[in-house]
């Protein structure tokens, strides 16, 4: 286990170097469908991270018990407990962000992403890396849905969080909270990242 | 890109040798580069464009104006920003810009044609590698995304008779009129243009005559757009038979909304359509069949656009299908 990223690598690469969706290109279905405003996107970030935290400690705890050919069945079983939880708890206290979540927080009991952190960290690392590597993660995630969520919620709407931050004469581009918005913002934020880690890597090259 | 520069210079000795012996493959190239069908294709236009300035005047002329520059400056930009050799004289965004201003209603406000420009320029277009390279039409793409953007400034509601040369049932093209009121119009307004509409799309007569132009200098096939015509004909002439409109659907349908503009003019782009003389009829067929489909069964009263859009979507796989067997292959 000497090779293994330390807690705070593992923190660190989930937010930027190795952003779940920037990176990963994991976790595109949340990522395409609720972040046509701040709020669902806020609260699908935050019901990942949750889910990611526990079903990560969970792994962990348990990662020396795990048999090889058994261990997805017991990671989607760890990470469907925790997803009913936060479902049953949004539709307890939160239920109108609930209704227009609809079926994307219990999907996230099929996101790539937690899976591949249960795979890759959890299962393998001890509970204080893989809990780190969940929390950097979650953060990155949240970024990235907040930063698709911020272009297509202003764009579409000229509002940020519900509040109007273009002038009211602002025509809004209705197509950037449909399905179509999500692919093109998408597409181009994805496209910048990589263009800005292309000018990084020329710069260290030059150095 | 740099092949069809090279082509269009006048020294290259293709060009001016009688008779020119060379192994094959004996591909001719004079006078079929990228800017001498950019030009046919503005000559084509012309009897267009000056009937949509005869009829909606200074909304025609700002339409116009606002779209080719945007195009234009949007070509530039993005060309410039892959940092590869600037194109802009194959002429290609200009008749872009032309088509795209030619499908936009003429009261459609200044930032509807910038943003058409720059997403079908930069987003239909550039993204894929310039021209030649890419999938979908770029005026459709820009018009589909300012059609989604801002349905209320380019549905029904922004056909309003601007100029009083149009005699209409006012804010209604012909189309929608039937589609929505059961409202119809004689057919020589119809065929002459003197109807609301897109700029470009009301005279059937202009858009004949400049596609015709088109097709006898080669420059659009002729497969696509008899197909296209014959494809809706056929599908409007039942649907007339059956509802007992006595000649009025059809008429409407062939000559009230965009069709003929975009199956002479869109449907042909060269790079978005199938190559095959087989593949275009297929090409044809299949947006004929789209563009009744969406006419009479969706909320849209025109879908001309997005039948053009669908079946560029499918054009490699039609390309895929009717390609021919080499000699001597099972």
């Amino acid at each position: 286990m000497a090779d293994q990223p330390t807690a705070f690598e593992r923190f660190v690469q989930g937010i930027l170097p190795e952003n779940p969706v920037y990176r990963q290109l994991l976790g595109l279905c949340p990522t395409l469908a609720v972040t046509n405003g701040m709020k669902p996107a806020i609260t699908m970030a935050c019901s990942v991270a949750f889910v990611l935290l526990c079903a990560n400690i969970v792994i962990s705890l348990i990662r020396n018990l795990l048999k090889p050919h058994l261990r997805i069945v017991v990671f989607t079983l760890t990470i469907a407990t925790f997803v009913t939880i936060a479902d049953r708890f949004l539709a307890a206290y939160l239920f109108q962000m609930s209704k227009t979540l609809g079926p994307y927080i219990p999907l996230i009991i099929v996101n790539c992403l937690i899976i591949c952190r249960c795979e890759v960290c959890a299962s393998k690392q001890s509970v204080g890396t893989a809990a780190s590597d969940a929390i950097g993660q979650a953060i990155g995630f949240g970024l990235a849905l907040s930063s698709i969520a911020a272009v297509r919620e202003i764009l579409g709407t000229g509002m940020f969080f519900g509040m109007r931050v273009l002038p009211s004469a602002w025509p809004d581009w209705v197509i950037m909270v449909l399905p179509p918005g999500a692919f093109i913002t998408l597409g181009l934020l994805l496209g910048f990242v990589n263009w800005i880690g292309i000018i990084k890597s020329r710069r260290s090259v030059n150095d | 890109m740099s092949d069809t520069m090279k082509n269009s210079d006048p020294k290259d000795p293709t060009e001016t040798a009688g008779l020119h012996v060379a192994p094959s493959p004996h591909i001719k190239n004079t006078g079929t580069d990228t800017q001498r069908m950019m030009i046919d294709v503005m000559i084509a236009l012309l009897p267009i464009v000056l009937m949509s300035v005869y009829l909606f005047r200074l909304y025609a002329v700002k339409q116009l104006f606002i779209c080719v520059i945007a195009c234009l400056a949007s070509e530039f930009l993005f060309v410039w920003m892959r940092g590869k050799a600037i194109t802009l004289s194959d002429c290609s965004a200009a008749v872009t810009g032309i088509i795209l201003a030619l499908s936009l209603p003429g009261s459609a406000p200044w930032f509807v044609g910038v943003l058409a420009s720059i997403v079908g320029i930069g987003i239909g277009k550039i993204i894929f590698g310039g021209l030649g390279m890419n999938i979908f039409n770029p005026a459709m793409v820009g018009r589909a995304f300012v059609m989604i953007a801002f349905a209320q400034l380019m549905g029904a509601g922004s056909y309003e008779n601007m100029t009083g040369l149009v005699d209409a049932v006012s804010g209604a093209t012909p189309l929608s009129a039937l589609k929505f009121n059961g409202l119809t119009m004689d057919i020589a307004p119809l065929f002459w243009g003197k109807t609301n509409g897109s700029l470009g799309e009301t005279s059937t007569a202009a858009c004949l005559l400049g596609g015709l132009f088109l097709v006898i200098r080669k420059t659009a096939s002729w497969q696509i757009p008899l197909s296209i015509l014959l494809t809706v004909s056929v599908i409007a002439g039942i649907t007339d038979i059956t509802g007992s409109y006595s000649g009025v659907f059809l008429v409407h349908h062939l000559f009230g909304g965009a069709l003929m503009f975009g199956a002479f003019f869109i449907a042909t782009d060269p790079v978005t359509s199938p190559l095959t003389a087989k593949g275009k009829w297929y090409f044809g067929l299949g947006t004929g069949i789209l563009i009744m489909v969406i006419r009479l069964f969706s909320g849209y009263p025109e879908g001309v656009m997005f039948a053009v859009l669908m079946m560029n979507a499918v054009t490699p796989l039609i390309n895929r299908w009717t390609s021919p067997q080499p000699m001597g292959e099972a």
